[in-house]
């Protein structure tokens, strides 16, 4: 069946309104993308929406309680709450690196979980 | 008390701070040093674990902890000096800081230049008089974000979020993420003040309802809240009693505002402006007083960081032209923020700069408006014109003014900006 969608473009924060015609996952036209960006965007909105997750994962010893992480690429919306259960168990020592692995391949997407800045380890005074 | 000399002082070490100590010191002021109040540098973008950072300054996505920690290191290497734990309590006109911390007890910083860079705060629950009672679980978005990304305290399991600010937004997704059940986002005005993606991303993925004409017009419980009334409001927006529904939550996020911290500004003498909070400056972003600049959001609030970075960078740029004297002053001309603009940054142009090819002029639109023509005026003669397929006030907008425009111009006094709905679309 033929369908049309318009979705708000999140590639940039300019926020283009794109218009989707697709009839299922086969995409007929696209318009009202103001860069190629935005056709990406859209077909994968409509196929298949994905979202960088970030989040925060407890650290044992460190100067703060948790470290932020983030996938290395986006991952499946639809399996968010999944991947947020798997990091929740996790805990790390400090110190801890940026880039450093914390999951590695989440839920068989291929991403990684990421510490996504340094934390040196408890400073006792 | 301990007394030293420095030829630039930053007060604060968040993005703004950062970018600019890194610039002055890349011009060749080596003698520059940060004050930074909290244990760490980064201002609030530690607690910004969200992507969406970077797009435009680094041509690729990054968590806030990412974006800060590239200008720590830039800072880093450069070795400038940096007071941690340090809490600057006054500046005076003539560029003397008085900072006090537990290494060094009271300071005294006799500065040649002094960079603002103390960021803004948020609205309180005070400032918007809700009635009802005052129980806790009722905070503002920013410290439930610090709470529950930087010490590990998820601070409620049911939430109403007051003001639809990107913060709002922002953590509407990480308490949901976190297991929370957010229940809605109250908008009082009929449009959003966040980014477009962030109510994609934030709520839209989450089905989290945006109940735009709507506020809380009552908060309910005694040690903690139990429930908040949520009222759609006309369109003078004044609250429709019968629409009135009570809804169960034991915390409410206030996303309703950020106000540039300007209180030591104050005690510089440096003159506000009223519809940014922030001090008026040229576009140097130097202010009333002779060498005291200032730039972030304690100038005007914005939207994304890498605006902030930029305008620390111009900031960083002219504070070094100062202490080296390459700063003329010509003719003072005066930027208007005409129709349906909120506020135009610089509020005037006066510095003469060798081998400049534009100032941008950062401003925000004062209500949402579609198909719009952005236009320049010098003293009522118009300029140039382009167009814009929408403008919104939670977006700012950068409009470039090219050097060569202003050389072509004799003795102009004032360059207005208009933004105005195209007829017939």
């Amino acid at each position: 069946m033929l369908e049309k969608q318009t979705i708000t473009c999140v590639a940039c924060p300019k926020g283009c309104e794109v218009t989707v015609e697709h009839d299922g996952d086969e995409i007929i036209e696209i318009m009202g993308n103001a860069c190629p960006q935005g056709a990406d965007y859209a077909k994968e909105e409509i196929v298949a929406p994905t979202r960088i997750l970030p989040t925060t994962v407890r650290v044992k010893n460190g100067a703060l309680p948790l470290v932020p992480v983030k996938t290395t690429k986006q991952i499946p919306l639809e399996i968010i709450h999944a991947a947020m259960e798997i990091i929740g168990e996790k805990e790390v020592k400090a110190p801890v690196e940026l880039g450093q692995v914390i999951v590695e391949n989440i839920l068989d997407t291929g991403a990684d979980v990421v510490a996504t800045r340094d934390l040196p380890k408890k400073i006792h005074v | 008390m301990i007394k030293l000399e420095k030829d630039v002082v930053v007060i604060g070490g968040g993005p703004a701070g950062l970018a600019a100590a890194a610039k002055v010191y890349d011009n060749g002021v080596e003698d520059v040093m940060i004050l930074e109040r909290d244990f760490e540098l980064g201002g609030i973008l530690p607690q910004c674990i969200h992507n969406g950072f970077g797009l435009h300054h680094f041509g690729e996505e990054l968590t806030g902890p990412e974006y800060s920690q590239r200008f720590e290191k830039d800072v880093e290497e450069r070795d400038i000096e940096v007071k941690l734990n340090t809490m600057v309590l006054d500046v005076s006109p003539d560029k003397k800081v008085f900072a006090m911390n537990k290494d060094d007890g009271a300071v005294e910083i006799q500065a040649k230049a002094v960079i603002l860079a103390m960021g803004c705060r948020e609205r309180t629950a005070g400032a918007i008089g809700i009635p009802g009672t005052r129980p806790a679980g009722v905070l503002t978005a920013g410290t439930a974000q610090r709470f529950t990304n930087i010490e590990g305290y998820v601070p409620g399991e049911s939430v109403v979020i007051l003001g639809s600010g990107d913060i709002g937004l922002i953590m509407a997704r990480r308490m949901k993420l976190e297991g929370a059940d957010v229940k809605a986002v109250c908008e009082i005005l009929p449009y959003t003040g966040g980014l477009t993606r962030n109510v994609v991303q934030c709520l839209e993925d989450y089905d989290i309802p945006l109940k735009l004409n709507h506020t809380v017009t009552k908060i309910i419980g005694n040690d903690r809240l139990e429930a908040v009334e949520i009222t759609e409001v006309d369109e003078n927006m004044k609250p429709i009693p019968e629409t009135s529904e009570i809804v169960e939550a034991d915390t409410l996020l206030l996303s309703v505002g950020l106000i540039p911290e300007n209180e030591l500004s104050k005690k510089a003498e440096v003159v506000l402006d009223d519809r940014t909070g922030g001090p008026i400056v040229n576009e140097g972003r130097e202010t009333n007083i002779d060498g005291i600049f200032a730039c972030g959001n304690v100038l005007h609030v914005h939207d994304l960081v890498d605006w902030v970075t930029e305008e620390s960078q111009i900031a960083g740029d002219w504070a070094a032209k100062y202490i080296k004297g390459d700063y003329k002053r010509a003719e003072k001309i005066e930027v208007k923020a005409g129709e349906n603009v909120a506020y135009v940054i610089p509020q005037s142009i006066e510095l003469e700069a060798e081998d400049r090819k534009r100032i941008p002029l950062y401003m925000r639109v004062s209500t949402p408006l579609t198909a719009v023509d952005i236009e320049l005026y010098a003293d009522g003669e118009k300029l140039y014109s382009f167009t814009e397929p929408f403008a919104k006030p939670g977006e700012m907008i950068s409009v470039p003014l090219a050097q060569k425009t202003l050389d072509d111009l004799d003795e102009v006094s004032e360059i207005r900006v208009d933004i105005i709905e195209k007829e017939g679309e």
